[in-house]
């Protein structure tokens, strides 16, 4: 009896496990991303550039917005652009909207209660006040966050990883550091698969649970593993550079080429971002 | 934010190019991978929790505070941009208090507490499980602040907060119980598990933040700077210059810094009095103040200049404008204990070498 009443309890994952699902969801993530980019929508015809200023731009009217109208405006904005690039709502609630809004939903809902100002309704039975500030801020941070998020979402779902860093050129983005990102996110991928083979080869030859404290001494010992990896790593590609003429300079390759859309693209993204910005200081 | 960790970004990225040189894009870039990938991973905490590190203590540890705070940045980067798990508006405040000040903090506890212990010793163990802690509870602590200054700054016309709507009293308990102890603790047994493996495994690898370590010999001990020595220093000036603003949302006016017409006016009398232990302030500002408060016109009179429209502005380039004082004296300071220094070494040097000849 007692063995069936421990059958049928869910069994805890041990951390391994856990590691190893978060670790595979962040590839296929990124995979779902790139799959993405190659569609035939509206944001990935226009030139990544146009992209990152025009989205940015729209960014930052949503974040400096003192209406809720606005920031709403934009959100439905965000959503048709979406729509217009092939990017299905179930993607996007996916991905980004349902993690904001439980994120930010907890830092949020206990500003109805707290924020002192108008009192408009009272809870039953507990009787805490909720005030008309505390709603209005609680929305602002809510739709604020959604909206930004859906904006950046947009614009990396819609654009190759390789052209949004291209584009951080326009921005002035020092050209060592925008190596460096795609350098990073190359080796993010590789070092995911050695992190997810570790774990792997550990959790086939594991039998029952391991004590926490065991735990734990696994995860330090696997960090360190995987930092020694990336030290010999970076050498061995620091090698490779070298042999192939790396001096510490860098140069990249720019071959975008700014169509009649894209301009118009620019002028709207930038009309709208400036409208938004006008009504709603 | 943003403004805030440029000046750092520029210093850090100088600093490390003149260290590694065409080294720098691959290390950093392994790195900054490296830190994005261990912030994957779900540590078990005690208790039956599950946590995420940064790791910013180690990277610390095993690069030295400039080169982390860049791979950290980055990895931050991918995260917000790629990831889409912190916004893009963020990062700038992300990166100022998790890769920078984390970094620095990392750094200071961890060289203190260390000191010349030999590399395999345990106290370096010690040292960077709690250099993990501070940083990431220094770090919650910068971001409750953020927090809590923003109803301050930012409301629309009904009052309501536009941005974080929480108040500091709430804004820094809140941060810092789910830091002291959850979110710390992942950092504390990541820090400390990894130094703790590396001393076994790999020891050379903590040896660039062990410039002081005792297996190391005596010439390189004479090339740390007296910059290093007074790190822990600076890292505490930039704490202050960071919580200089808290001063504004003190009610009323610190006790002793009564305008002379605060003496006249019943209201601030009453206050006066309560801050006084109820004893009546006199109904005339004493003669001394008034004659000297027509005298002595402060160059920032209630700390804001003139052309400074906005009271709070003001206070807070006033409170930059004096941290720059204290800054700079700092920096003469330590010029002149470097300068000793040096002279005072480079004496016993010449010294022991005299003592060796003959």
């Amino acid at each position: 009896m007692a063995g069936g009443v421990a059958i049928k309890r869910k069994r805890r994952k041990s951390f391994v496990e856990h590691t190893l699902a978060g670790l595979a969801a962040t590839t296929a993530h990124a995979l779902q991303a790139e799959e993405i980019t190659k569609a035939d929508g509206l944001l990935q015809h226009l030139d990544p550039r146009v992209k990152v200023v025009g989205l940015l731009a729209l960014i930052i009217t949503a974040a400096l917005a003192h209406s809720l109208w606005i920031i709403l405006t934009l959100f439905v904005i965000a959503l048709t652009l979406a729509l217009l690039s092939q990017v299905s709502i179930r993607t996007l609630a996916r991905r980004e909207w349902i993690g904001v809004l439980v994120f930010t939903g907890c830092i949020a809902l206990p500003a109805i209660f707290i924020t002192p100002g108008h009192v408009i309704y009272r809870l039953p039975l507990l009787h805490w006040p909720i005030t008309e500030q505390g709603v209005r801020s609680a929305l602002y941070l809510i739709t604020r966050v959604e909206t930004a998020a859906t904006f950046s979402v947009l614009l990396i779902l819609c654009t190759p990883w390789t052209h949004v860093l291209k584009a951080l050129r326009v921005l002035h983005v020092p050209v060592v550091f925008v190596v460096i990102l795609g350098m990073t996110y190359r080796y993010i991928f590789l070092l995911l698969q050695t992190a997810h083979d570790m774990f792997e080869s550990r959790q086939s030859r594991l039998i029952g649970k391991l004590e926490d404290r065991e735990q734990r001494r696994l995860a330090a010992a696997s960090v360190g593993v995987l930092l020694s990896k990336s030290l010999q790593l970076s050498n061995e590609v620091y090698l490779a550079m070298q042999s192939r003429g790396f001096q510490g300079e860098v140069y990249t390759l720019d071959e975008f080429m700014m169509q009649p859309r894209d301009w118009i693209a620019l002028f709207s993204f930038l009309v709208v971002a400036g409208l938004g910005f006008w009504w709603g200081r | 934010m943003y403004a805030g960790a440029v000046p750092f970004w520029y210093c850090a990225l100088q600093r490390v190019k003149r260290l590694l040189h065409t080294r720098l894009v691959p290390l950093l870039s392994v790195f900054a991978a490296f830190s994005f990938v261990i912030m994957m991973f779900n540590l078990p905490l005690p208790g039956g929790t599950t946590g995420h590190a940064v790791g910013m203590g180690l990277t610390t540890v095993v690069l030295g505070p400039w080169a982390s705070m860049l791979a950290i940045s980055v990895a931050l980067l991918i995260q917000a941009l790629f990831f889409g798990d912190g916004g893009v508006t963020a990062y700038g405040a992300n990166c100022f208090n998790m890769a920078i000040i984390g970094s620095l903090v990392a750094y200071a506890v961890y060289r203190v507490i260390a000191g010349r212990a030999p590399l395999t010793h345990s106290r370096r163990v010690i040292a960077a499980a709690l250099a993990g802690y501070a940083a990431i509870n220094v770090a919650a602590l910068c971001a409750a602040i953020e927090f809590g200054l923003q109803p301050v700054f930012f409301k629309d016309a009904t009052g309501a907060p536009l941005y974080a709507p929480y108040p500091l009293h709430i804004a820094i308990p809140a941060m810092l119980i789910g830091h002291l102890t959850f979110a710390g603790l992942a950092e504390l047994i990541i820090s400390g598990g990894v130094v703790a493996y590396l001393q076994r495994t790999d020891p050379s690898l903590l040896k660039a933040t062990a410039p002081g370590a005792r297996d190391v010999d005596a010439t390189q001990e004479i090339t740390q700077s007296g910059w290093q020595v007074t790190r822990p220093l600076w890292v505490g000036v930039a704490l202050l210059m960071l919580l200089s603003p808290l001063g504004l949302l003190a009610a009323g006016s610190a006790w002793g810094e009564w305008a002379p017409a605060d003496f006249k006016n019943p209201q601030a009398r009453l206050a006066i009095a309560r801050a006084s232990g109820n004893s009546a302030p006199p109904t005339q500002a004493p003669q001394g103040v008034e004659k000297l408060s027509s005298i002595w016109t402060a160059p920032m009179p209630d700390y804001a200049p003139k052309f400074l429209k906005s009271e709070k502005l003001g206070y807070m380039l006033s409170a930059m404008f004096g941290t720059g004082l204290i800054l700079m004296a700092f920096m003469v300071i330590a010029a002149i204990v470097q300068v000793l220094d040096g002279k005072r070494q480079t004496d016993e040097l010449v010294a022991a070498n005299g003592n060796g000849a003959s």
